[in-house]
């Protein structure tokens, strides 16, 4: 096989990890603050989109025009989430956390199943076989522009942890639970507030990878499990590190579909995972705590 | 140590046990086919549940792979059949400790790399997942075209080679689930147990009091391991096919650890009371949207889940630990 198709994949397969990696920033915004793993979140983000798909057959907006709103939606989807129906689980063990999420997940994916049926859904747009050619090297225009969106979601919400008032006072709940309560931090409003946020990530997310794959109402869980073994990888809790784990597993998996088996790429990213987890549990950026 | 099984148990624990050991035994003689299948899916989940309780319920690691094991135990028994004719109590002799070794080497890493929490959890849907698409594309067992059992049309059961109806099943579960009762309840008193459940508290401390805290989560994982693959073998055999996609994956453990949760972590009626709990509902969801003549795909598990968030969200510790306070059937305060 000549080089340029060993760059193409690789460049589609970082393109596509970029995606992945704004959805797995959702997963690790939450779990760092919140400390709740969203085992539904994979099924959270096929909500996302089927709301495209809707908004798309109705209006036939642009995926990417869609984002706004359709984040938007889904934070207020997880902000009512966590308020009416997470928070008391905070403080009860893991597997009960486990339990209360697969739950909803179970019932979100079914609901979803009931009104649109098990087909596989997608949107067409009009650049979907456009594409860039720079040199050896051909981009598709889709992957490239969900890419650059993901960018600038992700740019866009860590200039707000860093750089807001709102976005600091939830740090400091992350940093310390106990120490925000006394100085006067209502919380369970900024809890509510971050679970809105990941999801308002992960419903980006959706939204772009729209443009990228199919959508069924069964494929909540993979990404569920895709989304945990980017943010491992990375460094749970840490922001850059789960575009770049997103980049490492995009292209892990890019490259092993072309090298070895299609089917057999996730075996990959799993191998990935379990030598992070025994080598560097705290993941590629996360620091070590005790 | 038989003795002691019933030490601290008031009277009216015991008239229940035995009234459930006797409709148990003498099930398969009113029950009807359907309830009689009905019943083996109630015990396999008690059974592996039970298994699972070892890990989680006694000495506190949280494990969301248990579907390895069962598909470790089934492939292993369902290949050794039908490749060398080689019956499933023999086939058992590989099963379990394949299950179990696969069960230490996953022990070991976590332990050893100190991978806790949400961390391990993680760590064993990473392994039965791997297994899950490892199995894809392993051919001897088939791949993912599926492994499948002779069937043919039995004129008698066949308790050594498990050929036969429901009722052969049947027995063959309930054995195993009462076993496993029993067998936990002596874990539980003996030393180990005490042993498990201080790690499970807190493991800091237990190690400062000298509990070898790494030996013992492995003990723990090891025998959960080798349960759980018995119920793999009966699986197979039950079945008579098995699909990497369908027995690896992650639905599949995830119901394996419904039953004991809503039933009651770390209790040992939990499990099998969860199994009838939730097993039931979903007979009686089907049944009832049957009757209304709602026939969508999805409706029954959309109930379901509802159900599954009630009853979480009501009773946190499950439904056993409820029930017993409100009738006291536990003697001893926990």
């Amino acid at each position: 096989m000549p080089l340029s198709i060993y760059l193409n994949v690789a460049i589609g397969g970082i393109l596509t990890g970029l995606v992945y990696g704004l959805m797995a920033l959702g997963l690790s915004v939450i779990f760092g603050v919140v400390r709740v793993v969203n085992f539904a979140h994979g099924e959270m983000m096929t909500v996302a989109m089927y709301i495209v798909i809707v908004l798309f057959s109705a209006f036939h907006l642009d995926p990417l025009v869609m984002l706004v709103p359709v984040a938007a939606a889904m934070f207020c989807f997880g902000y009512v989430l966590q308020k009416g129906v997470i928070n008391p689980f905070i403080t009860r063990p893991e597997h009960s956390q486990f339990l209360l999420l697969v739950g909803i997940g179970l019932v979100i994916s079914n609901v979803l199943l009931i009104v649109f049926g098990p087909d596989a859904q997608n949107v067409q747009v009009g650049y979907a076989f456009d594409s860039y050619q720079i040199g050896p090297v051909i981009i598709d225009a889709t992957k490239l522009y969900a890419a650059i969106g993901a960018i600038v979601v992700a740019s866009a919400l860590y200039v707000f942890f860093q750089y807001t008032r709102l976005g600091t006072a939830i740090r400091a709940c992350a940093d310390n639970y106990t120490g925000a309560l006394v100085v006067g931090l209502d919380v369970k409003h900024l809890y509510a507030l971050t679970f809105g946020l990941g999801l308002a990530c992960v419903g980006a997310a959706g939204t772009m990878l729209l443009l990228i794959f199919d959508v069924t109402p069964s494929v909540g869980p993979a990404y569920t499990l895709l989304a945990f073994v980017i943010v491992i990888t990375g460094g749970l809790g840490s922001m850059p590190g789960a575009l770049i784990g997103g980049v490492l597993i995009g292209l892990t998996e890019a490259m092993a579909g072309l090298l070895f088996n299609p089917s057999a790429k996730s075996m990959f990213s799993f191998a990935i995972l379990v030598l992070v987890l025994l080598f560097r549990p705290q993941g590629i950026m996360g620091k070590r705590t005790a | 140590m038989i003795a002691h099984l019933f030490d601290g148990l008031p009277r009216r624990t015991l008239l229940l046990l035995a009234l459930l050991l006797l409709i148990g035994l003498t099930a398969p003689l009113y029950a009807g086919d359907y309830l009689l299948t009905v019943l083996v899916v109630i015990l396999y989940f008690a059974y592996v549940g039970q298994a699972w309780n070892i890990m989680m319920g006694f000495a506190g690691q949280l494990s969301l792979g248990h579907a390895l094991y069962v598909g470790l135990g089934a492939y292993t028994a369902a290949a050794l059949y039908v490749h060398f004719g080689i019956g499933p109590w023999i086939g058992l002799f590989a099963a379990v400790p394949i299950a179990a070794l696969a069960g230490a080497v996953i022990g070991f890493l976590a332990f050893r790399f100190r991978v806790g929490g949400v961390y391990f959890a993680i760590l064993t849907i990473a392994f039965a997942e791997f297994a899950r698409v490892g199995f894809d594309h392993f051919g001897w067992i088939g791949a993912s075209a599926g492994l499948f059992l002779p069937v043919k049309q039995f004129t008698h059961n066949n308790l050594w080679l498990l050929r036969g109806n429901p009722t052969l099943f049947y027995y063959v579960l309930l054995v195993a689930t009462v076993a496993a009762f029993v067998g936990c309840r002596m874990l539980l008193q003996s030393r180990v147990g005490y042993f498990w459940r201080a790690i499970r508290e807190d493991e800091e401390a237990a190690r400062a009091l000298g509990i070898n805290t790494f030996r013992y989560k492995m003990l723990a994982v090891v025998i959960s391991a080798a349960m759980t693959s018995f119920a793999g073998v009966v699986f197979a055999f039950y079945y008579n096919n098995l699909f990497p996609e369908q027995v690896f994956n992650i639905g599949q453990s995830i119901e394996i650890i419904l039953a004991p949760i809503v039933g009651g972590v770390g209790t040992l009626f939990g499990p099998i009371l969860g199994a009838f709990v939730l097993t039931g509902l979903a007979e009686t969801l089907t049944r009832i949207l049957e009757v209304v003549g709602v026939d969508l795909p999805g409706a029954k598990q959309v109930f379901y889940g509802i159900c599954l968030l009630l009853v979480i969200m009501a009773l946190p510790d499950g439904i056993w630990p409820w029930l017993s306070e409100r009738f006291k059937l536990t003697g001893r305060p926990k």
